[in-house]
């Protein structure tokens, strides 16, 4: 492996470790606040980006700038919270927050097959392509490496821009810390006077938000087809799982674990490079059961 | 959800339940027998009824878990393994027996379910209904890369195996083949009926209510939950050997998520942890399937999922609760006239 490759195999992974990571975490957020897994995150990345493609599609072919695709990818992750997360949340999950794990499983992985059927009957099967978001930036040279401004520079600031925003937001603003206090201690948090219902609704519109701007940023950068929803909600959940449940900056380091580990193997033994991030996550958690940042859950007899 | 209470059985009187098991077994019988005389009377039905019940098979196995209060959204990953490994069988060897291309997938189906569940049992709720699915998610993959092994997408051709060494006709095969799932369906529901009442069943569903106390008995809830998960393995796996063979073709989508998600739902829709729920679930859901997709192909999926919405959230004891409530309600008005 000279240095070319390895530089390719480096930026492939940060640019993939960036999208999976801002994913990953939505789902980890909804998860830490609200206890629920949402099988559906996966429908809400995959139609972040439909949306992105088909608002892009449309306001370009008025003739405006090419620059215009990127407040849309925001627009579109902003739609798929309000619209989709918002009635999910407010509709379904309210209903059953004192149920059994499994049931909510079941009840998130329902919305799953209704989504993945809206997507194909709004959107049909064939794949769409919309890359003139990652044109307009450009290409940069690294060492010899030509690689683009989109992926390369673009796509890890926003996510390190949205973890540290994510973090700040959580323990430096009035919001953040109601937020956490419903997460601590939901009866204790209502007891002073905190809207739990509201915190929930507000956290399953970002997470949601999160979900479809992962869609939204990776249109550029792949063909836009049914299924994508469903890799994506397995390949999160094994980022979010590594780094255990609910742990916002563990999952950037996963993220970033499981994106290298999948670009390498890219270039050196390509027809496993889909397995990597599982054998990750499974050499992972034969160690530590609740991840690599996970602490155990107290048992209840 | 009341994925399956029993402390509706336990109220009962004793002599009461006994009458219930009897009259439940009659029932049970009438149904096997009406099944049998599906090629004689209604021979176009034979391969659908047939498919039905193979995949009924597969949705005990998930009906199994679901009583110990796991849900695994990744138990095509057996019937897939089922399905190839009784392909390569017959590739290998040409007109290899049926019992033993069955003996083949149940085998595959009981070693990769060890393997996995050897892992997964360590986990519950989330993870092990997530992890599940990664695992039949990663087969998939398999399948689909190596395709110099497993033909890709395309998949693998079975070719028809003989019979106690005859080879035969398709007429003759698939009506052997259609017995032949009758007789496991109740052989194997029997034995799962038998197996969740035996001590190691009832500790494994102790897992749901409280596994805890199981520990405090001396009782190692892995172990427990794993005989649950190889059995469950085992059930996917015969279900998806005889799938195999009579559909004559394996492809990689018998481990995709859909099917996993497919079976999930029928156990939810028979009654979550009823074992002839999972064959009256899948007979419904294969009839409907059959006579919904020439006009509801494009929004199956999302049907699916309202209707496992709509069952979650309003008829938790699925077709067998809504028939129990409704001749229990029978019953409570004739004592009252009484």
């Amino acid at each position: 492996m000279n240095l070319t490759i390895f530089l390719l195999a480096l930026f492939d992974g940060i640019a993939y470790a960036a999208l999976v990571f801002i994913v990953a975490l939505g789902l980890t957020l909804i998860f830490g606040v609200m206890r629920i897994l949402n099988v559906a995150h996966g429908s809400l990345y995959a139609i972040g980006a439909y949306a992105t493609v088909a608002l892009t599609g449309f306001f370009l072919s008025l003739g405006l700038a090419p620059a215009l695709s990127f407040p849309l990818m925001l627009v579109a992750a902003i739609l798929v919270g309000i619209l989709l997360g918002g009635p999910i949340e407010w509709l379904l999950l309210r209903r059953i927050y004192d149920k059994p794990e499994v049931l909510q499983l079941l009840v998130t992985f329902a919305v799953f097959m209704i989504l993945e059927d809206v997507q194909r009957l709004v959107w049909g099967t064939q794949p769409y392509f919309e890359a003139r978001a990652l044109q307009a930036l450009g290409n940069v040279t690294v060492f010899g490496v030509t690689y683009t401004v989109y992926q390369l520079i673009l796509l890890p600031a926003v996510a390190l821009v949205l973890l540290l925003g994510l973090r700040f937001f959580l323990r430096r603003t009035i919001l953040g810390k109601l937020i956490t206090a419903t997460t601590e201690d939901r009866e204790a948090a209502q007891s002073i006077g905190i809207d739990a219902d509201k915190v929930f609704l507000l956290t399953f519109i970002v997470g949601a938000a999160l979900g479809g701007l992962g869609g939204a940023l990776a249109s550029p950068t792949t063909s836009i087809l049914p299924g994508m929803g469903a890799d994506m909600i397995v390949l999160s959940f094994a980022v979010v799982a590594t780094a255990g449940l609910g742990q916002i900056e563990g999952a950037a380091l996963t993220a970033l674990m499981i994106g290298l580990g999948r670009s390498f193997a890219v270039y050196v033994w390509p027809e496993v490079a889909v397995l990597v991030p599982y054998l990750i996550m499974v050499l992972v958690l034969l160690v530590r059961p609740e991840g690599l940042f996970g602490s155990p859950a107290a048992r209840k007899i | 959800m009341s994925i399956h209470s029993d402390a509706g059985a336990m109220s009962r009187s004793p002599a009461e339940k006994e009458t219930r098991m009897t009259a439940g077994t009659w029932l049970a019988i009438a149904g096997l027998v009406l099944l049998a005389a599906v090629p004689i009377f209604a021979p176009s039905l034979q391969l659908l009824v047939n498919l039905a019940l193979a995949k009924g098979l597969a949705v005990l196995g998930v009906t199994v878990l679901l009583r110990a209060g796991q849900v695994s959204f990744g138990h095509a990953l057996y019937f897939a393994v089922a399905a190839y490994a009784g392909a390569f069988l017959l590739a290998a060897w040409p007109g290899a027996d049926l019992l033993v291309v069955l003996l083949a997938g149940a085998l595959g189906a009981a070693v990769s379910g060890l393997l996995v569940g050897l892992f997964v049992v360590r986990y519950r709720g989330i993870f092990f209904g997530m992890l599940n699915l990664a695992f039949s998610m990663i087969f998939w993959s398999i399948l689909e890369k190596f395709y110099h092994v497993t033909g890709g997408a395309d998949g693998i051709r079975l070719p028809r195996p003989s019979v106690l060494g005859m080879e035969m006709g398709r007429h003759d095969f698939e009506l052997v083949l259609f017995w032949l799932t009758l007789a496991l369906v109740g052989g194997l529901g029997w034995f799962t009926l038998r197996w969740l009442a035996s001590p190691v069943g009832q500790l494994f569903r102790t897992v749901k209510t409280n596994e805890t106390r199981l520990e405090y008995l001396g009782v190692s809830p892995r172990r427990a939950l794993l005989s649950g998960y190889l059995l469950s393995a085992v059930l996917c796996g015969v279900g998806g050997a005889i799938m195999g063979v009579a559909q004559g073709v394996v492809t990689p989508e018998y481990a995709w998520w859909i099917r996993s998600g497919e079976m999930v739902f029928i156990a939810v829709l028979g009654g979550a942890g009823s074992v002839p729920g999972a064959f009256i679930g899948a007979l419904i859901y294969e009839f409907v399937r059959v006579f919904a997709s020439a006009f509801a192909g494009d929004v199956w999926q999302m049907l699916l999922g309202g209707f496992l919405l709509v069952i979650i959230l309003f008829a938790p004891g699925g077709v067998v609760g809504l028939f129990e409530r409704v001749t229990r309600r029978g019953a409570a008005k004739g004592e009252e006239a009484a």
